[in-house]
């Protein structure tokens, strides 16, 4: 047993790692990054060989995750909330096939949107998977659900979901640890057709899943991750998920609610908990991270009994994290007074670096477009580049989902417009711009791509870039013409020759490809940082 | 003993390691400690805030209700500002004054000024003079730190003890430059404090 001070991103990996876990495979995402970095940097990690690296997007992370479950061993797949959308075809049918070593889907969600599009709640998709989902409020609990997730997994054959919200993933606390616990050894499914769903199996193994819900509800009826607390005052019941507990318990500062409270962190809910503290309670308040997905639940659609409050009738705002104020408020507790924000205080949004790469290729594209007209539209994508819609650029127009932007491209030249341009990030055009690509190609669409290629993934802390130094075979193996695959150097001091070039490349008749190529510099002096540390040492 | 700080700055500037060094002092301590960061897109110079918590009794939540912060720690004068919903009627506002200019619409320093002065209970330091000073330029966090010092609710020297374990691994010398630019931060604070005088009240 060991004590140790964890993020609870940190936590729910090392958990996993003391659980036996044989490999992990992700795709970085805020609030996620930093479970799979932390494995990456475990000294026990790599004493075991634990499979650490990253993979090109969630759908082949979560794939390789449920391979290496085939195969016999404990695996996990970590991914921010949307990262869940790209991989949900295999979560979805890895419900149904089940697993064989222990799996753990753990995905971060970020409501309030810090760093993302949306603000989507993952028990959703647990719930539409029909699988166990466990929910951490501290990073205690992260690390114990980890470290009982595979468990669980392997006990039921499903895989298991644990979803964690920004404040958790990167809030850091004490965690104890358990002892560390063997790797499983390789074994196939018993059943050789387990995993194969065509139409005559899958039936089968949908059955064998429906089934298994009964089982699902009698271990979360029995699990110590949901909490009956008693209390005197049944005027109101509490029902707190997560998080949103230690908010609830911010407002009793002696550590005692006067109400009942039921905490959950394993779902399916424990139906007969519910239902009794729903009978025993004249008001429930329903505190959740995301949407009101419990909320919804207890109430019903036609909500008759009007006993439940919560985000869907204001007590709670509707959208937004949860903190103790909101709490504070939804319980009708006052918030004392608190100090004025100045007025003088201004906006301070992040921004492109100074000496980044992106900003030469930005002058140079808004130079490019001025030559087409007024009001041209460029269609661009997720990464440190889509800070080029703000001013002072206002080059781009779109930031949708990963890889969106060469497709959308495709789809208004289609449409006719003339020029179609996109920009995309090198890691992004490897986590889903490829088959895009591929489209324009076998279509020979008049679209211009410009890949911006800082050789790193930026936007989430400089992970390295699968297509780094790769790029050009990549356009080209998918059938860009070598010609229309042009190199550029992102400094002012080619600014001429990036607009000459991507003129003519927007006035040519078909699929071409731009590709600015210079380091970012976050890593570059990361890197060159690295190797004076080492001049000093050595 | 309870001590919720607000840590304050622009991305980039490297609140977290004074984050982490009193993470370490209060370790060292036996206190719990909770404490929420910001990763992810505002650290490309945007606003960045840390919530720290330590006490001797267990912590319920990982962020600090408003109006309840003991202390703002502040690398930026403007971003000392953006947090004070947070601070207490008894806190301190600790601020370096050297500003962040990254944005077209940054305040007048003279108002800024003015602002924080409102505060009574506040340090406002030249952080970046001070580690300057001590010929440790790179060290103004640790200047800031020292300011916060008196009103932390963890011994002094647990704080230095902190510094070396943070700073070990990159030599005595960075060691012995941090620790410098944590007494010479400690020494302002120590002398600019009018603790008396009544802080104006929230509202
Ligand atoms: C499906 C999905 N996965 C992950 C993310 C998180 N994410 C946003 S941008 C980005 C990296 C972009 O890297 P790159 O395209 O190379 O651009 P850079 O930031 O380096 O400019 C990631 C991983 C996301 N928004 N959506």
């Amino acid at each position: 047993m060991q004590k140790l001070l964890l993020l609870g991103d940190e936590a729910l990996a090392q958990g996993a790692i003391d659980a036996g876990m044989s490999g992990i495979y992700a795709y970085p995402g805020t609030p996620s990054t930093e479970i799979m970095e932390y494995v990456q940097r475990s000294k026990v990690a790599a004493e075991r060989n634990i499979h650490r690296q990253w993979s090109a997007n969630e759908k082949t992370a979560t794939e390789a995750a449920l391979g290496m479950s085939y195969a016999g061993k404990r695996s996990m797949a970590a991914m921010k909330h949307v990262g869940l959308n790209v991989a949900a075809d295999v979560f979805m049918n890895s419900a149904v096939t089940g697993v064989n070593g222990g799996m753990i889907v753990a995905v971060a969600d970020d409501p309030s949107m810090h760093s993302s599009q949306n603000e989507q709640d993952s028990r959703y998709y647990g719930r539409f998977a029909m699988i166990p989902i466990l929910e951490p409020s501290n990073q205690q609990e992260a690390y114990d659900m980890a470290y009982e997730g595979f468990e669980l997994s392997e006990k039921y054959g499903l895989p298991v979901l644990i979803r964690i919200t920004t404040r958790l993933s990167h809030s850091r606390s004490g965690v104890t640890t358990s002892p560390l616990k063997d790797q499983n050894k390789i074994s196939y499914p018993a059943d050789p057709i387990q995993f194969v769903l065509l139409p005559s199996n899958a039936k089968k193994r949908y059955q064998t899943l429906l089934v298994k819900q009964k089982a699902n509800r009698d271990a979360s009826a029995e699990s110590k991750f949901n909490i009956y607390y008693d209390g005197d005052d049944k005027s109101l019941g509490i029902i707190a998920c997560g998080i949103a507990y230690n908010y609830l318990m911010e407002n009793f500062p002696e550590g005692k609610c006067p109400h009942p409270i039921l905490k959950i962190g394993h779902y399916p809910m424990p139906f007969e908990k519910v239902k009794r503290f729903y009978e025993s309670c004249e008001k429930i308040l329903v505190l959740e991270e995301g949407y009101p997905m419990v909320e919804e639940l207890l109430r019903g659609y036609l909500n008759k009994e009007n006993k439940v409050s919560g985000r869907l009738n204001g007590v709670i705002p509707r959208s937004g994290e949860l903190n103790p104020n909101i709490v504070a408020t939804g319980l009708g507790k006052a918030n004392g007074e608190s100090f004025q924000i100045p007025d003088i205080v201004a906006n301070r949004p992040p921004q492109l670096c100074a000496g980044c790469s992106h900003k030469d290729i930005y002058d140079a594209l808004n130079e490019t477009m001025k030559e087409f007209g007024e009001d041209q539209r460029v269609f661009s994508d997720i990464g440190c580049y889509t800070l080029g819609a703000l001013p002072p650029f206002n080059s781009i127009h779109t930031c949708v989902d990963m890889g969106a932007s060469i497709t959308m491209a495709k789809g208004a030249a289609d449409a006719g417009v003339r020029p179609s341009v996109a920009v995309i990030g090198d890691s992004t055009f490897t986590h889903s711009g490829m088959t895009a690509l591929l489209d324009c190609v076998y279509e020979n669409t008049p679209i211009t791509v410009i890949i911006s290629d800082n050789s790193t993934t930026a936007m989430t802390g400089g992970q390295t870039s699968e297509a780094s130094g790769k790029l050009e075979e990549i356009c080209t193996g998918l059938g860009v013409k070598p010609e229309h695959v042009r190199l550029l150097t992102p400094l002012p001091k080619y600014h001429d020759e990036m607009v000459k070039v991507l003129a003519e490349e927007m006035n040519y008749d078909g699929v071409s490809v731009v590709i600015p190529r210079r380091e970012c510099i976050q890593t570059l002096s990361r890197s060159k940082k690295k190797q004076k540390m080492k001049e000093v040492t050595t | 003993m309870k001590s919720d700080i607000i840590l304050a700055g622009v991305g980039g500037q490297g609140i977290l390691s004074i984050a982490a060094t009193i993470g370490m002092a209060a370790i060292e301590n036996n206190l719990n400690l909770k404490q929420a960061e910001v990763h992810g897109m505002s650290q490309r110079g945007g606003a960045v805030q840390s919530h720290l918590r330590i006490s001797d009794k267990e912590i319920a939540s990982d962020l600090i209700p408003l109006g309840k912060a003991d202390l703002i720690i502040s690398v930026e004068p403007m971003e000392s500002l953006r947090y004070v919903s947070y601070l207490s009627e008894e806190g301190w506002l600790v601020t370096n004054i050297t500003p962040f200019i990254n944005i077209p619409d940054y305040p007048e320093t003279g108002e800024l000024m003015n602002e924080i002065e409102t505060f009574l209970h506040h340090i406002a330091i030249n952080a970046d003079e001070i580690a300057r000073s001590v010929k440790s330029p790179r060290s103004s966090n640790m200047v800031m730190l020292g300011a916060a010092s008196p009103f932390l609710d963890i011994p002094y020297d647990s704080l230095e003890s902190g510094i070396k374990k943070i700073f070990g691994r990159k030599g005595e010398k960075i060691v012995q430059l941090n620790i410098e630019a944590l007494k010479a931060g400690r020494e302002f604070a120590l002398e600019h404090k009018q603790a008396t005088s009544p802080q104006k009240t929230p509202g």
